[in-house]
């Protein structure tokens, strides 16, 4: 399950909902991502999430597919935020469920991987000295080129 | 065809859309199409400076500076994402 929304999210809730009712799911992860009120040295106030309208839903679509067919998933949950942030802030949650937690810990990661250098989300922070919009990072890149190997991906 | 400008394409050219209509071939690239983009402007020309940040994506498919726009609806330009 997919979605992009302005509103928070309840990871408990979320986690609930997903496994509700099933039996055969042994582990489960979750993952949030939260606003810093620092990144780079700058004060940030907050911080503006900007997507793309149905390219982003497709993108995440494609990510959770492709989770499903490197890893033997029973459930998962994407939830990106946008619009206007405060630190503190949840931004971003992905839930896998499995019958083992490795391929749950090994799904949950590489969806966050690829999530930042792949589905069309941009951070515009804004703090005491004015707006700018968030560089991508060669870490992020790195960690994405990970999970490289399938014979699907580019 | 719809033409969408993200994060700082918008804010340098002063847009989030337009139409542009396109040569009726076809057989334009995503490089030629740019080229005329920056014919029309400053804004446009400071947003296309530097290529290696210059993200596209056709219909909602990202793709390099060398394919065919074909008979795309829409075109949206972007720098690379900091989601997350």
């Amino acid at each position: 399950m997919v979605r992009v929304q302005t509103e928070d999210f309840d990871p408990g809730g979320e986690l609930e909902a997903l496994i509700a009712g099933r039996t055969d799911v042994g582990a489960s992860v979750s993952f949030v991502g939260h606003m810093r009120a620092r990144n780079e040295d700058r004060d940030v106030e907050t911080m503006t999430l900007e997507h793309y309208p149905g390219m982003a839903e497709k993108v995440l679509g494609e990510l959770e597919a492709e989770a499903h067919r490197r890893w033997p998933l029973q459930a998962s949950t994407i939830i990106h935020r946008v619009g206007p942030l405060k630190p503190g802030d949840r931004i971003v949650l992905v839930i896998t469920a499995s019958a083992h937690r490795q391929a749950a810990f090994e799904a949950a990661e590489f969806l966050m991987d690829w999530l930042k250098t792949k589905a069309p989300f941009w951070k515009k922070e804004s703090g005491p000295t004015g707006d700018s919009w968030v560089s991508s990072r060669s870490a992020d890149e790195n960690a994405a080129q990970r999970w490289t190997a399938s014979p699907k991906s580019k | 065809m719809k033409v969408l400008y993200f994060a700082w394409f918008r804010d340098r050219i002063g847009l989030a859309e337009e139409e542009i209509n396109l040569d009726a071939s076809g057989d334009q690239t995503v490089r030629d199409f740019i080229g005329d983009l920056v014919a029309r402007g400053e804004g446009y020309s400071i947003a296309f400076e530097d290529m290696s940040v210059v993200h596209v994506a056709l219909d909602m498919q990202e793709v390099d500076h060398d394919t065919l726009i074909g008979s795309a609806s829409e075109i949206a330009f972007y720098p690379p994402f900091t989601g997350g």
